[in-house]
């Protein structure tokens, strides 16, 4: 029974794939969409049809330029993050508001590094789920690991624990914030936590995805969960634009 | 602002060490008031009703308003304002140079009776407390019209839930959102948190409200007050 209703599914989804891509042909306009590589290997540069990139060789991801001029005139919905205006420092020193990430679809968890026993199994649930996400989509696609722990998770520490995990690549992204800007965003991604000692804190395990204008699509709660439909909201975000 | 000598506690839900040591600050002696907010959203368009970021407020944030500028017909001016969600009211306290309290803080003052900094062991503090929870409406009552505690502060008891900075703070076990055992699944370190004293039925049923929002809610019952750090 399940693997027929998992046949059912899949089944489902192929076909609002294929559905998704006559309905761009029969737009008939390639300006509807254009194509860029992930790598930026000509930087900004698109391209008008599918492919690979000529540089990489690299899949080219889709882009809707209805997406695109919406994101450009500014226009975020009420529901989104990037109504945040706090400040946050990257692994890699830069200095960025959550709007920032504008454009991409995003994976969220809060932790800090020097936690023992939750945080090690929540990066690996990250990391699992990175696993499964095919290569083309990740261009599209951050994974963002803000840190509740602002005192002691420095971009330093935090760069250290990015190559520690091999989790190093441009689509990981590590965030310090302000104490306030943190519960700030705990509180909008209803994440509760506590510090009980100067290196320990208590907090809830959640996953959050958001799409790319940054509303919540959906979240994960607890460890080592079944990351299903995680992955399924993902490949959907990811893949659509 | 009430001046609110620090000190050393045990709260309710203790830390490992159990207790909490909370530094001097000041307080307001009032909570926030329907017109006192209302003279901040007019300065502050972007918290108006029907300007708001549904990020930031549900649905019931300011629902009683005739207007965005105009309060309803049976709230009074000196009554505290509810309604309004965890963002506004930092962004109040923030505009005023000030911040919302800690739950440590807040607990720290609201320990207090009329005579003593600490009251929780007297019968009648915790009576006082349980029988503001049976009174109706009390929301609606004009600021002040309780009593003033050991540190001049009025209101803590018997008017409405206040916001804290960090009410996100508290995990309970099954916690709001998804029943599970202690701290199986969705917790790190919570079995650190118990209750220190059972018979505190009051300060329990605030942590459990504490733990039970989130930070867009604009509750009735739910208002705020604002303090201020004393820099050296």
């Amino acid at each position: 029974m399940k693997n027929l209703k998992l046949t059912f599914i899949v089944l489902l989804v192929l076909h609002s794939f294929v559905s998704c891509k006559n309905d761009m042909k029969n737009k008939t306009s390639n300006e509807l969409t254009t194509y860029y590589c992930p790598m930026k290997c000509e930087t900004n540069k698109t391209y008008k049809k599918s492919g690979s990139c000529p540089v990489c060789k690299m899949d080219l991801i889709a882009h809707t330029r209805e997406a695109s001029k919406r994101l450009v005139e500014g226009e975020i919905s009420d529901e989104s993050i990037f109504h945040l205006t706090s400040l946050w420092n990257t692994e890699e020193g830069k200095t960025i508001q959550l709007e920032d990430l504008k454009g991409k679809t995003l994976v969220m968890v809060m932790i800090y590094t020097t936690c023992k026993a939750a945080c090690p199994r929540l990066v690996a649930d990250m990391r699992n789920i990175q696993a499964q996400i095919p290569k083309s989509n990740l261009g599209n696609l951050r994974f963002v690991l803000v840190s509740i722990d602002p005192k002691n998770d420095t971009p330093k520490r935090l760069k250290e624990f990015a190559i520690e995990n091999k989790m190093d690549e441009e689509q990981w992204i590590f965030l310090q914030g302000t104490e306030s800007g943190v519960r700030e965003l705990a509180n909008v991604l209803a994440v509760k936590y506590k510090e009980i000692s100067p290196i320990d804190f208590s907090h809830s395990n959640i996953i959050s995805v958001f799409n790319m204008g940054g509303e919540l699509i959906h979240q994960q709660e607890g460890l080592g969960v079944d990351n299903k439909e995680t992955i399924q909201t993902i490949l959907e975000l990811t893949t659509k634009n | 602002m009430a001046l609110i000598k620090g000190g050393t506690y045990t709260p309710l839900y203790g830390r490992d060490s159990l207790k909490v040591t909370v530094a001097d600050f000041k307080m307001d002696v009032y909570l926030v008031t329907n017109k006192q907010f209302l003279e901040f959203i007019k300065k502050n368009p972007k918290w108006k009703r029907s300007r708001i970021k549904k990020l930031f407020a549900d649905k019931n944030y300011l629902i009683n308003w005739k207007s965005d500028i105009e309060l309803g017909d049976h709230q009074s001016l000196n009554a505290p304002i509810t309604n309004v969600s965890w963002f506004v009211a930092k962004d109040y306290c923030k505009n005023q140079g000030k911040r919302l309290p800690t739950i440590d803080e807040w607990e720290y003052v609201a320990m207090a009776n009329k005579t003593l900094p600490d009251a929780r062991q007297l019968k009648t503090y915790n009576e006082y407390i349980l029988s503001w929870y049976e009174k109706p409406k009390t929301f609606n009552n004009e600021i002040g019209s309780t009593f003033k505690n050991y540190w001049n502060v009025y209101d803590l008891h018997g008017l409405v839930w206040e916001w804290t900075l960090d009410f996100n703070s508290v995990l309970i076990s099954g916690e709001s959102r998804k029943d599970v055992d202690k701290d199986s699944n969705l917790f790190c370190g919570s079995a650190a948190i118990g209750v220190t004293n059972l018979m505190n039925y009051a300060a329990f049923m605030r942590y459990a409200i504490r733990g039970s929002i989130k930070a867009k809610y604009a509750l009735k019952t739910l208002g705020f007050r604002c303090v201020k750090t004393i820099s050296n």
